[in-house]
Formats: C-alpha cells, structure tokens, sequence
C-alpha cells in the first residue's frame, strides 16, 4: 500500500522516452515552424494559401490518418524513409525518431499559429527602420523580428512540448507501441488500461503527465515574463 | 543633392513627381494624403513598385528603365518616422548604436558624443525606450538616424505627433544638425510654421504632383489659392533689439518694426510667417493702441468676393503681406489698389514656431 505511488521501472522508462521524444521533437521542429511562420506572416508568394493549409492540417486531420501518411512517406519502404535510410542512415519506422518525427508534425500547426500570430504583432516600419539603418534583410530578421516575436516562440515551443507529450493516435499509428523504444506515456496509459489491474498503473502516469504539464506551462510564464521585463514588447 | 523623377499606382493614387534640391533643408510640404510619405518611402527604397529614377549626392539608387534597386540597408540614408520606431526590446544607447555599428569604420563621420551634445540626449542613455517621453523618443529617433553618418536624413512629419511644447523643444535641434552638423536634410510637414523656419527650399506637393518649387517665400506665397484658411506671408527682418525687461524682441523692417513675442537667438534669420488672418489693416496708426507693430505699404490687390476678402499690401521695402478683412471694412475704408494703408499686426498673434531661434 505504501507503494502505491512508486512509479514501476518501466513507467519511469516511459517517462523518459516521452521527455526525450518531446524534447526532441519540439527542438527538432522549432526553427523549421520559426521560417514557416515568418513566410506565412511576412512573405507574399505563391502557393502561400497552399502551405497555410499543409501546415495547419495536422491539426483538423484525425491523428490516425497523419500517422498512416507518415507511415507511408517515412516507413522503410515509403519515399522519403528510403531515401533517408539510404543517404543518412536515418531510419523513423518504429524507432523512437519515429515517435518524435510523429509528435513534431502533430505539434508544428500550434507552434507555428503562436509564432506567427506573434511576427504578424510587429510593426513592419520597425523592420524597415532597421533596413534604413543599414541592416540586411537576414539581420533585421535576427536582431529585431527574432527578439521582439520571443514571447511568441518561447509559448509555441511550450505548446508544442505539451501536445507532443500528449500525441498519442499518429504515434501509435506510425510507430506503434513498443515499451522502450516508442511506448510513451500517453501509449503506456493506453495498455495500462487494455489489461486487468492496470488501474494504479494508469492514475500513476495520468499523475505524472499533469504535473509535466503544468510545469512546462508555469515555466513558460514565467520565461515571457522574464522576457517582457528585460524589455520585450508589451 | 536629390535628384527625383518617379511615379507610383496605387488604387485611388497616383504619384507622379519630379523635383530637384540643393543641401541644407528642403520641405516636401503640402497637404495630407498628397504623396509627401510615399516620396521618402521610395527615396528610402521601401517601396519596391515604383518607376523612374532617383539619385542622392549623385548616386543613382533607382533607375527602373536599367532594373536598377539598391536595397534599403545599402542606400545610406537615414529616415525619422513621424512615430520614432524605436526598438522596444532595446535600450536607449543601443538604439542609437544599432546603425551606427553596420556603418562601414571609414565612413563613420559622426560620432556618439556630438551626436548626444547637439541632441541633450546624454541623461537619457541608460533609460527603456519604453519610459521616454514623445520628445524624448523622436530625439533618441533622430540621433539613431544621425549616427549612421547618412548622405541624406530623411524626416516624415517628425513633429506631427508632438504638442507644441514638446514640437519647440525639438525644432533648434533640427536647425542644429542642418546647421552644425551639415547634413542635407528631406523634412516632410505640412505644418506651415515649421516649414516657414527650417526650410532653405521648399518642394511643394498636391495629389501626387509638384505644385510648385524653390525657396519657401516665393513656393509658401502659392498657397493662398491653395490652403484657405492658412494664408500666410513672410517678412525678413533687417535686425533684432531684444528688450529683456519686457521679454520681447524688436524686428527692423523698412516698413516699420515688428514686435515679437519672446527673445530671439543671435545670429538667427529673422525671418517671421504672419497669417492673414491675424493682419488688421487701417489708413492711419490708431492712437494709444495695444498694437505694437504698424507695417505702412500701400495696396495692391483685393482677392475674393465674399464676407471676407484677402488684400495684397506692398510694404515699403517691396515684400508683401496679406490681409484677411471684411468686404464691410474694405469698403468703410474705401480701400483699393494704390491706397496707401498701415498693416496692423497682435505681437500675441505672432507664432513662435514660425521664428528661428525665438525663445521665451
């Protein structure tokens, strides 16, 4: 009974694939959902609405239809699988890469919507003093829109650490469910409750997703909140 | 200095100017909505749609018949929003620093500390941006633009934001750097006043054509058919006898003197903007009157057929002042070309804005 709150060792492996695989996937997919949204909210090009609509799918689609298209594009024998494992070595299907390339897809649309909403907030004549004054277009976006869009980032980044905590239907899709390798928490709940007795298990890592949570939320205010002290915008 | 010949579509506008300007101050002036922004937005390069050419200090930076653009960060130009666009994630000193570290060692002509000096910025140094006053934020403005050593500073409407204590605290700052520091200047406005004082030539712009051109008592003289309501005229002062005790300024003219409000600077251009509308007219100097200045001429023209009319008084030294009365008084004092008269002017009435170098 005293145990009852003892997390198991293959909990606590769980628990640290799903940090990794969340971590991972968020650092992986931040400067790549940092261009698309500066293209989304500053560029005018052709095919934007396009990208808009591939980006912000994900989000609208059913997990498991994300996860079976990532499976056909970056299984071993899809498209893009083969030829990674070919010229990297870099292979997704049922590895953990896997799983983190499954989260940073799922995670990428509310990154991207925060980061952006954040870049379309600047006042474009801030960028164009700053061309006036001499920097180039690649150093007005590093030394004004990067800084000034901050709160934005650090809050997508958070957003997108959360909902890659939580991925569980193109995961399980994709990669499926192997305990140490792509079991994250959300799967490891998932067979707790598949099997008789499973309950404590489940409470126990439900337990733990919330307060990851709500410690990644809490440091995400205080973050911006740092940031707005230091002189970030309003 | 600026050679501009250039158009822009836009639905509903369309600029098609073409002007020229020597150094010292030119005044891109005319009413809102005329293309005043839009011609420092394509000198500056920031608007990408333009056609034409345009050269700076003899250097072209637009020439759409050869596909030429220099991109806005190669084109060395300083510009001043009418909104200062300070970066909000910065503080004061690296603001001002921000163009002043991208401009090449060899042609860093200005340095922080003069910059600071003509500009009364130096107790500001350490401050957030976010804690300065509107003044403060334009000057920091300025000398951000300054710093970058520019062939050319460029100022939208810089005071149009400001009231106007704020707009005299800063106007002996910009004759400061058209003056000490030698920097052609592009100043967009169209306050009259401060045109009136800073501009040593005057571009005048209306719905996206140059209306008139050249130095500003001859352009500003344009714009009674233009600006109703705003007719002014300029008068050059032969000297200035300050009289402390009583805070005011004595200004020779041929056709009298003129009482100013306030003391004016040594060495400044004694020239003064009075507005139509603030000239009584009368055959003789009134007895014990509060007036102070009685300008004698003799009229030339009367303009308009309504309540109010604008006459032409050709002051005794040539220049020509206007006046706004009634037809009713027009008529009582049975004024007509070639009737001498005495053009009567409040001290109280006289802007100081519109005076270099007067201070209180």
């Amino acid at each position: 009974m005293t145990d009852w709150f003892a997390l198991t060792p293959d909990e606590w492996v769980a628990i640290r694939l799903s940090l990794k695989v969340a971590g991972v996937a968020t650092l992986a997919v931040l400067p790549l959902g940092i261009v698309l949204a500066y293209a989304l909210a500053r560029g005018r090009f052709r095919g934007k609405a396009l990208l808009d609509g591939l980006v912000y799918l994900p989000l609208v689609l059913p997990p498991v239809v994300t996860g079976y298209a990532l499976l056909v594009l970056f299984g071993r024998k899809g498209v893009i699988g083969a030829f990674l494992e070919d010229a990297f070595g870099l292979v997704f299907s049922f590895r953990w890469t896997g799983a983190a390339l499954a989260c940073a897809v799922m995670g990428l649309p509310l990154l991207v919507r925060a980061v952006r909403l954040s870049i379309e907030a600047i006042d474009t004549r801030l960028e164009e003093a700053a061309g006036t004054l001499g920097a180039s277009p690649l150093r007005v976006f590093f030394t004004v829109t990067l800084p000034l869009a901050l709160p934005g980032i650090l809050a997508g980044a958070v957003l997108c650490f959360a909902k890659a905590l939580g991925e569980f239907g193109a995961t399980i899709t994709f990669v499926s469910n192997i305990p140490g390798e792509t079991q994250t928490i959300p799967a490891a709940i998932y067979n707790y409750t598949q099997a008789p007795g499973g309950d404590a298990g489940a409470l126990r890592l439900s337990l733990v997703s919330i307060a990851i949570a709500l410690c990644a939320l809490i440091a995400s205010e205080a973050l911006a909140r740092r940031t707005r002290r230091s002189g970030g915008p309003e | 200095m600026i050679t501009f010949n250039a158009s822009l579509q836009r639905p509903g506008f369309t600029l098609d100017a073409g002007f020229e300007t020597k150094a010292g101050l030119t005044a891109l002036f005319g009413p809102s909505g005329c293309g005043k922004s839009t011609v420092i937005r394509l000198i500056a390069g920031l608007e990408r749609k333009g056609r034409g050419r345009i050269t700076v200090g003899g250097r072209v930076l637009m020439d759409s018949a050869h596909r030429l653009m220099v991109p806005p960060h190669k084109r060395r130009l300083g510009l001043v929003f009418q909104d200062a666009q300070l970066f909000p994630h910065l503080d004061v000193k690296a603001n001002l620093l921000f163009g002043h570290a991208l401009t090449p060692p060899a042609e860093r002509k200005v340095g922080l500390d003069a910059v600071l000096a003509v500009l009364g910025i130096e107790h500001l140094l350490a401050r957030d941006v976010g804690s300065l006053s509107g003044g403060e934020r334009q000057r920091v403005a300025i000398g951000r633009a300054v710093l970058t050593s520019p062939h050319l500073l460029m100022m939208d409407e810089p005071l149009a934001a400001l009231d106007s204590a704020r707009k005299e605290e800063i106007l002996p700052f910009i004759e400061r750097l058209r003056d000490e520091m030698g920097i052609p200047i592009l100043y967009v406005s169209h306050a009259v006043e401060e045109v009136a004082r800073l501009a040593s030539q005057v571009v005048m712009l209306r719905e996206g054509r140059v209306v008139a051109s050249g130095p500003p008592a001859a352009t500003l003289g344009v714009l009674h058919a233009e600006h109703q309501g705003d007719i002014i005229s300029f008068l050059q002062g032969t000297s200035a006898t300050p009289n402390p005790d009583y805070g005011v300024t004595r200004l020779g003219h041929p056709a009298g003197d003129i009482t100013l409000p306030g003391l004016i600077d040594a060495g400044a251009g004694l020239r003064v903007v009075i507005h139509a509308r603030n000239v009584a007219l009368a055959r003789e100097i009134p007895p014990r009157t509060s007036l102070r200045t009685a300008l004698a001429g003799v009229v030339e023209r009367v303009e308009g057929e309504g309540a109010i009319v604008l006459v032409s008084l050709r002051l005794k030294g040539g220049e020509v002042l206007r006046a706004s009365i009634t037809r009713l008084a027009l008529d009582d004092l049975e004024l007509s070309p070639g009737v001498p008269a005495y053009a009567l002017v409040k001290t109280a009435a006289i802007d100081r804005g519109g005076v270099q170098g007067l201070r209180a």
